[in-house]
């Protein structure tokens, strides 16, 4: 039913794929996994028609592609089923169901016809087995049932191929058993399933073919009963991983940074501990939504923590805003530079200058030359590319904009640094800088903290790493049991002794 | 100086050009006093509304809050028999206290700055009306405060004190806007709320202040206009001085977005809509259409300012559509 053949997709720098064969039957579903940054996303921009490949050729229903249009892909039968779901609150279920496609009457009136809309959405819903009604409002249904609704709607556009993004990652036990029904009862009716997400125990059940990407290549396809949760792993992990690291110049020092207990919004009933020591870098990896951005906001004080203390340098500070957390010394560069790093408009110099404006003001009037001063100096020690300091922070690319948050922050006095993938979006020259100008700190007695994503960026540039698991640490590993098998483990929830205890009864 | 600013004093001198051309009295020292006058007075407040539409809000109860204020300041002074030096700090405080509520219900209870002012707007007219019994509130017959009237409503050299108070309002405002830190705050708050927090801008203390900034300079501007009037009618005075201050701002450049304008722009804005009115009056257009024209002469700028831009920034190339949401992961 779909064929892609030989997919490369290149960005400036960057090989997303390359040439990649992905083929789906009708009634077949096929696992895609991966690790971030695999090639999945892009992969799946492809098929729905937001991207373009550089080269190959795409094969849907019989008819030949260069390059599917978002129209050729609907028209194609291609629906996605995302990790965030893409609904109408305000609406009801069938009125979800049929967005832009509601029967009407009254002709020019153009008036809904609901009768028809209900009748039209019911055999649906009894299809996937849903226990909600087409006139229920979609703001009291769970999270599951949101997802059904979603599924419908691909039904409903008489979707033969659903590709269901990281479908379980949010969704109970049960709730899992119950969509992996679904999902059966889809393939019976011969639909074409795309499953792509971290939980390798669902990929094992539901999928009768499973292809592995790494570094935007097929490194591996998997056929039934070689399904295997350890076959999976071991093709997404790559090549060693260890010998980008640049060593610290010397061992780390004493503690400086303790989160001791803390616990957030986004698990109540969990807390999180973890010590920072200075001159060191700790990798915080996990699957995304396991709770680590929302430490970080906690810890620099951006959102309430529920408890817990914080201690810096050995004595406990109250953080309750990030002025707070910014008069001593602890800064977060955050995730979404665009959003909270940079104010995009304002100029590097006012950018830099924000956090410590009182710094360069004299009775509360800013002067402008001291300011510029301090913006250039930090522009050249770390090598921001741009034509002035006044340079609008938007003109800027990625590695440099995030160049000029970091310069925010040094331009003070760090004592402890928590980043929040600090590399997302950058390309590979910037990333080795930025990695370079961590070390630098750190040999310079600051405790750095590293969120990230990025298998190789963990592994690469942590002095030891701290894996977090839906709200809670899962496990410290060491450099010496650094492995992506080992991180990987950790974040879905396992601890590293069980699984080999486990390998070895099954050997 | 902006190309926008330079824009609208172009504007400005052409629009007195031709009325000066057809009705020569428009440059009688009268007409001029006069309309310098109410470029103080109209100014003053629309100054402190650009404070709040920087910070990302708007502030829709100025009218009320200048007849609520200006009813209250006559009673204080002719009835209570308050020293009018008392009574300025009372009615300026009290105009702080109002900044203060509506910031803390913005901020705290993250309740919308429209919904905020509306009521404020609703409530302070009502409640002038009450306080008055619907009556206008007025000086008794040879009752006079000849420092406060010669300091409010006087003349030195020609140029009422009005236009003198806007000029050195203005001036300060200027330096705290475009040179302090506060001002720089307030511009990172109304560009983007989340970045400034993150940059440990206490961000709901700066919305709070423009808050108190806006009122507590509404309510001086309110014995401003009290004292011009001497008469209030409390459901009439003042009525739609908001839009008027919203306009001023608008035109000067500010976005009702947040992050941007400055005041040399408002301070033009407000003389472009006086001089406009001053049109209608003397090209003896109906002044029922004084609203209609100020409309019209608002929506052509604020367009035509944004299709340049546009049109700069774009080299007259189109917006370039964005990736569908639903498959942006």
């Amino acid at each position: 039913m779909l064929d892609l053949v030989g997919i490369s997709k290149t960005y400036p720098g960057v090989v997303a794929l390359d040439r990649v064969d992905f083929s789906v039957a009708p009634g077949e579903v096929v696992g895609l996994i991966g690790e971030n940054g695999a090639g999945k996303s892009t992969l799946m921009k492809i098929l729905g028609g937001v991207v373009a490949p550089t080269s190959g050729a795409i094969q849907l229903d019989g008819r030949g592609y260069q390059a599917l249009t978002v129209g050729d892909a609907i028209a194609g039968g291609i629906a996605f089923v995302h990790q965030e779901l893409n609904l109408f609150e305000n609406l009801d279920v069938a009125g979800n169901v049929l967005i832009g496609r509601e029967p009407l009457w009254g002709g020019p009136l153009r008036l809904m016809d609901r009768a028809a809309m209900i009748a039209q959405v019911q055999p649906i819903l009894a299809r996937l087995g849903a226990d909600f009604a087409p006139d229920a409002p979609l703001a009291e249904l769970s999270l599951a049932q949101m997802q059904l609704v979603e599924i419908a709607k691909a039904l409903a556009l008489d979707a033969r191929l659903v590709i269901l993004d990281e479908p379980t990652s949010s969704l109970t036990l049960s709730e899992t058993e119950r969509l992996l029904r679904v999902i059966a009862e889809l393939k019976a009716g011969g639909v074409g399933i795309v499953f792509i997400s971290h939980r390798l125990h669902e990929v094992e059940r539901c999928c009768d073919r499973v292809v592995v990407l790494r570094d935007g290549r097929v490194v591996g396809t998997l056929v039934g009963a070689r399904i295997q949760h350890e076959e999976m792993i071991r093709l997404m992990i790559g090549r060693d991983l260890r010998s980008l690291y640049i060593p610290p110049q010397s061992p780390p020092g004493s503690v400086m940074l303790e989160i001791d207990g803390v616990r957030t919004a986004a698990f109540p009933e969990r807390s999180v501990s973890l010590t920072v020591r200075r001159g060191e870098i700790v990798g915080l990896a996990g699957l995304v939504g396991a709770g680590r951005t929302e430490l970080a906001r906690a810890v620099f004080g951006i959102d309430k923590m529920l408890a817990g203390k914080l201690r810096l340098d050995g004595g406990d500070v109250a953080i309750n805003s990030a002025r707070d957390a910014i008069d001593q010394g602890l800064y977060l560069v955050p995730e979404d530079r665009k959003r909270s790093g940079v104010l995009i408009d304002m100029s590097i110099a006012s950018n830099i200058s924000l956090p410590d404006l009182a710094a360069d003001a004299r009775a509360f009037l800013i002067d402008t030359a001291a300011e510029a001063d301090r913006a250039e100096s930090q522009k050249r020690s770390l090598g921001i590319r741009a034509p002035g300091v006044a340079t609008p922070v938007k003109s800027l690319s990625g590695g440099n904009q995030q160049k000029v948050v970091l310069a925010k922050w040094l331009a003070m006095r760090p004592r402890a640094l928590i980043f929040d993938e600090p590399t997302r979006g950058i390309d590979v020259g910037a990333k080795g800088e930025i990695y370079a100008l961590m070390r630098q700190l750190a040999d310079g007695g600051v405790a750095i903290i590293m969120i990230s994503s990025d298998m190789e960026e963990v592994i690469g540039v942590s002095d030891r790493i701290v894996v977090m698991h839906e709200g809670a640490v899962s496990g410290h590993l060491a450099r010496a049991d650094f492995s992506e098998q080992n991180v990987l483990l950790l974040a879905v929830g396992k601890t590293i002794a069980a699984e080999r205890a486990a390998a070895g009864s099954a050997a | 100086m902006l190309k926008k600013d330079l824009g609208l004093l172009l504007l400005i001198l052409i629009v007195g050009t031709i009325v000066a051309t057809i009705n020569p009295r428009f440059l009688s020292p009268i007409n001029l006093s006069n309309t310098a006058n109410l470029i103080g007075l109209f100014g003053l407040f629309s100054l402190a509304q650009a404070f709040v539409i920087i910070s990302g809000g708007i502030e829709l109860s100025v009218g009320s809050i200048i007849a609520l204020l200006g009813v209250v300041f006559i009673d204080l002074i002719a009835n209570v028999g308050l020293h009018w030096g008392v009574a300025v700090i009372v009615v300026i405080a009290i105009g702080i206290l109002m900044g203060m509520v509506h910031g803390l219900l913005v901020t705290k209870l993250g309740m919308q700055p429209f919904v905020v002012t509306l009521c404020g707007l609703l409530i302070y007219r009502g409640i002038a009306r009450f306080y008055t019994q619907d009556a206008t509130a007025g000086f008794a017959f040879g009752q006079s405060f000849p420092t406060l009237e010669w300091l409010t409503a006087g003349r030195s050299f020609g140029v009422p004190h009005s236009t003198i108070a806007f000029a050195i309002v203005a001036l300060i405002l200027a330096v705290v806007l475009h040179r302090s830190v506060y001002g720089r705050y307030l511009f990172a708050v109304g560009k983007n709320e989340e970045a400034a927090r993150y940059s440990g801008i206490r961000t709901d203390r700066i919305t709070i202040a423009a808050y108190v900034i806006c009122c507590g300079l509404t309510a001086f501007a309110s014995i401003f206009i009290a004292m011009y009037t001497r008469s209030i009618s409390p459901a009439s005075h003042g009525n739609f001085y908001e839009l008027y201050a919203i306009a001023a701002a608008v035109l000067g450049g500010c976005s009702l977005r947040g992050g941007e304008g400055s005041i040399l722009g408002v301070v033009l804005g407000t003389i472009l809509l006086q001089v406009l009115q001053n049109l209608v009056n003397l090209l003896g257009i109906p002044s029922s259409l004084n609203f209609a024209v100020m409309g019209g002469v608002i929506l052509i700028g604020v367009l035509a300012d944004q299709q340049l831009v546009a049109y700069r920034q774009r080299g007259g190339a189109p917006r370039a559509a964005p990736a569908p949401a639903a498959l942006q992961s």
